[in-house]
Formats: structure tokens, sequence, C-alpha cells
């Protein structure tokens, strides 16, 4: 268990300390059995099914981490995406349930009068097709939506706006849409891809399957954040007008981290169909959308696992909470996003290094071993020099003779002002 | 750590294949008010140019025009490649780097990070998607032309104000940009951190067309080569500093600044002579730098 909670506070600790791939390993064994031996043999079937529609919640949290926290593009909107994968899948499991039946089109649609299958449906009856545009179309509309908003340069609060309008218009095109059941959506899945959904048996190969894919899609974020696009994809986020004067386009930087959010979340929304049984536009809307933003805000959003955690965390409380107190949780929440907002800006994740910060301070002596290493560079000291001409007044003057505590005073504000900008 | 085999010297060291700087008429307009107007400008490899000039001179708008921040007219070419009308991108990976007037490092990023960046614009997707398993040569030489090799792994944003800038010095290093335009460089500096920095503009001035805005006249007389002096968006002189500095039309224009900033140098450098005075005094002299008396 120490193995556990040392690998997950590597990771949460984000960029800090690289952990060594034993341990990385180590961690994604560990979650590997919590998800595939753990979770089955302790929860109902009932929890298990509710686990995997978290599940599919911190599939999408993966990717606002990877936008949000990373790339600053602060995504209102992934309900878009979310939506484009689970009606395709929806229209899919409609049709092959419909032809199963030797129907020519799916219930509903015979009940509302429609008697020939509509051209857009067409496409999914195919598996492959399906599983194809499941792939490529929620990261293609992404491509071509960043395209045009990021070579514009349009970032920050219009942004967000932007992409907030953009799931309300999604989820109002949907609820005028008779073909793909309106208001109420699409339900009653019978099958998926041939395995009957009333065998408890299928539905709990279903969680493994979102189970997988949450392992893989952290596995890939992972490898995103490391690699040396992850690091441009921060030094965009903090000095995009600095990244063009070193020869990049920051446009491309954000559009591929964007994409890939879309392409987890279009994913992830794939699997809520068949998971919870029922897509309709309330499930891809500004509401939901929002929802998707507070577990990563909770979790930390600048790290791995922090979105994983907070997202499932936060599904979780709201649904033992919704169950005791029906009207509380909206309170909860609120209440939760405004006090991690407003006190720990890096979430839950943040309060780890927050704490050893904090202990730090208290306990750093003048002779620390991380003095700042000006001095060793043979360089004039910067704290021995002219401090009056530097804009840092809040250094509590005098201090140059205590370095450690002169840094960590030095940090924490700039932190603060940083999180607060993004 | 790369000896320069020159010396920035007046009008450049210009071989048959060197760098240069050739602007020619430009011209930017900001809603009616011409902000620079009609300049011409040439600087040549190995040349470490000054530009000067009282506030709202157009110095640092030259900079924006050349480097596509903003839009002008006329024309900026870059060893024969025009630079007007291309994107900020495009004309960072022509060799073209900069620095402003406030240092924009990756704060939440290793100095080693922040350089691996500047050495990125061309590297391929499957690259980027890779980890940084290795230090460069070319990074590594920055970091040791900087002097900012043993703050290599510590984040950007700890750095010293005077650090922050020579890591984006050493950052247009290793872009490989050849012209280096420099916006203040050494604006809120201590007296040694600007003695360090004169020092690191001459070690990388011999081989690249540097062009540096400054309004520290001190710092100008002692590391400048040739000055131009701008004044309402015009070029109003153009020379060695002593040239420059007894030219009527400059003293006329410095005439009432002059004297502030006399008196706020004479402060400085008196502060500064008894704390680094063996360090100036080495410079000046291994640098053959006169130490030009100021204007009155």
């Amino acid at each position: 268990m120490t193995s556990l909670i040392g690998s997950v506070r590597d990771r949460l600790g984000g960029s800090g300390r690289e952990s060594s791939s034993l341990t990385v390993l180590a961690g994604f064994a560990v979650a590997a059995i919590l998800l595939f031996a753990v979770a089955p043999a302790v929860l109902s079937d009932f929890r298990l099914n509710l686990l995997a529609k978290f599940l599919c919640f911190a599939i999408v949290a993966v990717g606002i981490g990877l936008a949000w926290g990373r790339g600053g593009m602060l995504t209102l909107g992934q309900g878009v995406f979310f939506g484009l994968g689970a009606y395709i899948m929806a229209m899919h499991m409609q049709l092959a349930d419909a032809a199963r039946m030797k129907q020519d089109v799916p219930g509903f649609m015979q009940i509302a009068g429609i008697r020939e299958l509509p051209t857009l449906w067409q496409p999914f009856a195919s598996a492959p097709v399906t599983i194809i545009a499941i792939l490529v179309l929620p990261g293609l509309v992404a491509a071509v939506l960043g395209y045009g908003v990021f070579k514009r340069r349009v970032k920050g609060a219009y942004f967000a706006i932007l992409s907030q309008a953009l799931a309300a218009a999604m989820a109002i095109l949907l609820t005028g849409q008779q073909m793909l059941g309106g208001f109420t959506g699409l339900s009653d899945f019978r099958a998926f891809f041939g395995f009957k959904l009333s065998d408890p048996a299928n539905r709990q190969m279903l969680f493994f399957i979102a189970a997988g894919t949450l392992l893989v899609v952290v596995a890939i974020a992972r490898q995103l954040m490391h690699s040396r696009y992850g690091e441009l994809l921060v030094a965009v986020r903090d000095q995009e007008e600095r990244v063009r004067f070193l020869g990049y386009d920051p446009a491309n930087v954000k559009i591929l981290a964007y994409v890939v959010a879309a392409f987890f979340a279009g994913i992830a929304g794939a699997l809520f169909t068949p998971i919870v049984g029922i897509i309709s536009p309330a499930d891809i809307g500004i509401v939901p959308s929002i929802a998707f933003l507070i577990g990563v805000a909770i979790g930390g959003r600048t790290t791995l696992l922090g979105p994983v955690l907070g997202a499932i965390g936060v599904a979780w409380a709201q649904t033992s909470l919704s169950e005791q107190f029906p009207s509380g949780w909206t309170y909860l929440q609120g209440i939760l996003f405004i006090v991690v907002v407003g006190f720990i800006p890096a979430g839950l994740a943040g309060i780890w290094p927050m704490a050893k910060g904090f202990v730090q301070t208290r306990l750093s002596t003048p002779t620390g071993p991380d003095a700042p290493a000006a001095a060793a560079a043979g360089k004039p000291a910067p704290a021995a020099g002219n401090g009056a001409a530097r804009a840092d007044a809040d250094t509590t003057g005098g201090d140059a003779a205590d370095p450690a505590k002169n840094e960590s005073d030095d940090t924490t504000p700039d932190e603060e002002q940083k999180v607060e900008s993004r | 750590m790369t000896a320069p085999t020159q010396q920035p010297r007046i009008g450049g060291n210009a071989g048959m294949d060197s760098e240069y700087l050739e602007i020619r008429g430009l011209s930017v307009t900001f809603d009616g008010f011409k902000a620079v107007s009609e300049v011409d400008l040439t600087v040549l490899q190995g040349d470490l140019r000054f530009l000067i000039g009282p506030n709202g001179a157009g110095k640092t708008t030259l900079i924006d025009a050349i480097t596509g921040l903003v839009p002008a007219t006329g024309s900026a070419q870059k060893s024969g490649a025009e630079l007007l009308g291309k994107k900020v991108h495009q004309i960072a990976r022509l060799g073209v780097g900069r620095t402003f007037q406030t240092a924009s490092v990756f704060e939440e990023l290793s100095v080693l990070q922040n350089l691996d960046i500047a050495a990125g614009a061309g590297r391929s997707f499957l690259t980027m998607l890779r980890r940084r398993k290795s230090v460069l040569p070319a990074i590594e030489e920055a970091l040791e032309t900087t002097g900012l090799a043993d703050l290599r792994d510590r984040p950007a944003g700890v750095l010293a104000h005077g650090q922050k800038q020579w890591l984006e010095i050493g950052m247009l290093l290793v872009q490989n940009a050849s012209v280096l335009l420099l916006d203040e460089p050494v604006a809120g500096m201590s007296a040694e951190e600007r003695e360090e920095t004169g020092n690191l503009l001459r070690r990388i001035g011999a081989e690249r067309v540097v062009v540096v805005v400054e309004h520290d006249m001190e710092f100008m007389r002692q590391f400048a080569t040739s000055v131009t002096v701008l004044a309402g968006g015009k070029v109003l002189s153009e020379g060695t500093v002593e040239q420059v500095q007894a030219d009527p039309k400059v003293q006329e224009v410095y005439l009432g600044t002059a004297a502030a900033i006399g008196t706020e140098l004479e402060t400085e450098t008196d502060a500064a002579t008894t704390a680094a005075t063996d360090a100036a005094a080495d410079t000046a002299a291994s640098d053959g730098a006169p130490v030009l008396e100021k204007e009155a």
C-alpha cells in the first residue's frame, strides 16, 4: 500500500520529480489490480456499473487535464466530443438491435412514424465504421475547430465562452432532432456488439473495457506530458508569444492537445452509452460539460492523476450524497469548487507540495542544502547585489544571509500569481 | 567554451559569407501616427550595434517590425531574405531572435527545458513526442557561455533577474539566431550583472549580428562598437560612440535628459565602483574599450 501512496504522490507531484520507470510500472500494476481484481470483488453489480460510469468521466478528465491544466485551454465544452462519441455508439446499438429483430428502423422511430432510415444513420449500421468514426470524428471536429480558433489567436475567456456555446448549441441541436430521439435521447439498448447487456457478465466486461481504456488513456497522457511536446505545451500555456519568437506556431501546439482531449472525450462518450444505457442532450450540454471540469479542478488540473481521482471522487460523492440529500449535492459541489479555486488553486494534488513547502519554510536553516546555486555559478550572487534594482520587494530585506528562506519567500507569490493569471 | 576568434568591431568583421541585417525605408504607422519613418539601417556580423534614443523614438517598434510583431512597409532583409510580411514564427526560423524588456522565460520549466524548447523549432513531430534523453552539445555550450551551467535543473522562475536575461540570450544562441535583437537587456540589473552581460554580448557578438536597444548610456559607452541614434522615428545619427556623442543633433535631442541620466549614472557608478572595481578594471583593460567621459 505504501508503494501505491508513494507512486500516486510522485505523480501528483507533477512535473517536479520524474519517477523511475519501475515505480511507474508499479503504479500501473497497482491501479490494474485495484480495477480488475479488487473492484469486481468488493462492489455489487450495481456499484460496479456506477464505477464504470465514473471511469468514463475520468477518461474525459484526463483530456481536460492535458488541454486545460497543461495547455491552459479552459475547455468548457467537452460535452460536444463526449456527445459525438456517445451518439455514434447509440445509433449503432439501435441499428444493431433493429437488425436483430429484422426491422428496418429502430423501435423509437417506428413509434414516431419514421419508416425510412435517415441518411445520417446509415453508415453506423456497420460496426467497423462506427468504431472508426468514434476514434476519428471527435478529434477531426476538434482539429477543424481548433484550427479556426487558435490560428486566429482566440484564447482565455473568449475560448472558454466559445467552447461552452458549442456545447449548448450541440445540446439544442440534438433536442430538435426527432430522428436522434430529441429531448429524451436514445435508450433501451439490448446489446453491445452482439453481447446482451442484460447479462451481468457482459456488464462486468464493459467495466473492464472502461478500466482498460482509462489505463491506456493515462499512459498516453503521461507520455505526452513528459515528452518534449509536453514541455512545449507548458511553455505555450505560460508564454504563448515568447514561443512564437522561438520559431514555433503555438496554434499547432494547442490544436494537438485539444484534439487529444476531444479524442479521449469521444471514447468516453462511446463507453458511457452502453454502460449507462441512455444518452440524451441533458448528458452533453453546458451543465455536464462544467461537471467534467469540476473534478479536474478539484483533483489538480496540472497533474496526471489529479484529474482522474478528482473526477471519480466528485462523481462518487455526487451519487452517494444525492442518494441521501437529493438537493444537497448541488450546494456542496458549488462550495467545493469555490474552496478549491479560491484556496487550493492547484487542486487536492496541490496540498501535498503546499504542505511540503510550508514545512520546508519552517525548518529551513541558513545552511540549507539547496541554497541558490548562483554563488556556486561564479556569478555575482543575486541576493548580495543591489536588491533594490530587482523587483523582489517581497523579500523582507537583509535576508541575503539566509538564502534558503529568501528563495522560498520568492517562490510562493510567484506561484500564486501564475495560477491566477491562468 | 567558444573563444571568439575576433572581437566585435566597427563596421563588422564581415567575411564573404557573413550575416547582415539590412533595413531600407522601413516605416510603421499606428492610426496615422508614424512611429517609425523611413529608417535605413545596416548592421554587419560582428558589429555590436547599439540603438539609442529618447523615449518614443521608435526603437522597440523598429524591433517589433523586424520580428513581425507589427506590420511595416519598406524592407528588412536578413542576409538577403526579406523579413517583412512573414509571420513571427517564420521570421524566427530564418534566424532572427529577440528578447524583451521584461524577461519572458518559461518560469515553471527548468533552465535546461527552456533551452531545449528554444533549440527545437525544427524538430519533427515524432521527435517532439519523445522524451528529452540527452543534452544537445549546442545547449551545453550555451549553458557555459551564459554561465548558467550549474543552474540547469532549476526552474527558470527562481532565477535572479539578470540570470533570466542571460537565459533569454542563451535561448537565442541555441535557437541558432544569427541576428539578435535585444531590447534593454540590462534594464534593472545590478552593476555586476551589467558587466557580465556586456562581456557576454562581446563574446557572442563576434559571430552574429547584434543590435541592442538600450537606455543606459554608460553601458552603451562601455560595450558598443557602433551606435545608431533614433529620434521621432527617424535615424538621427550613426557612427562610433565618439562620433555620435560629438554630434550636435544628438546633444540637442538629449539636452535636458542628459543631465538627469548623468546624475543617475553618477550615483550608480559610484556604488558600482566600490563593489566591482576589480571586475570593471579587468574588463576595461582586456577589452581595450576606452572608458569615456560622460557628457555634461
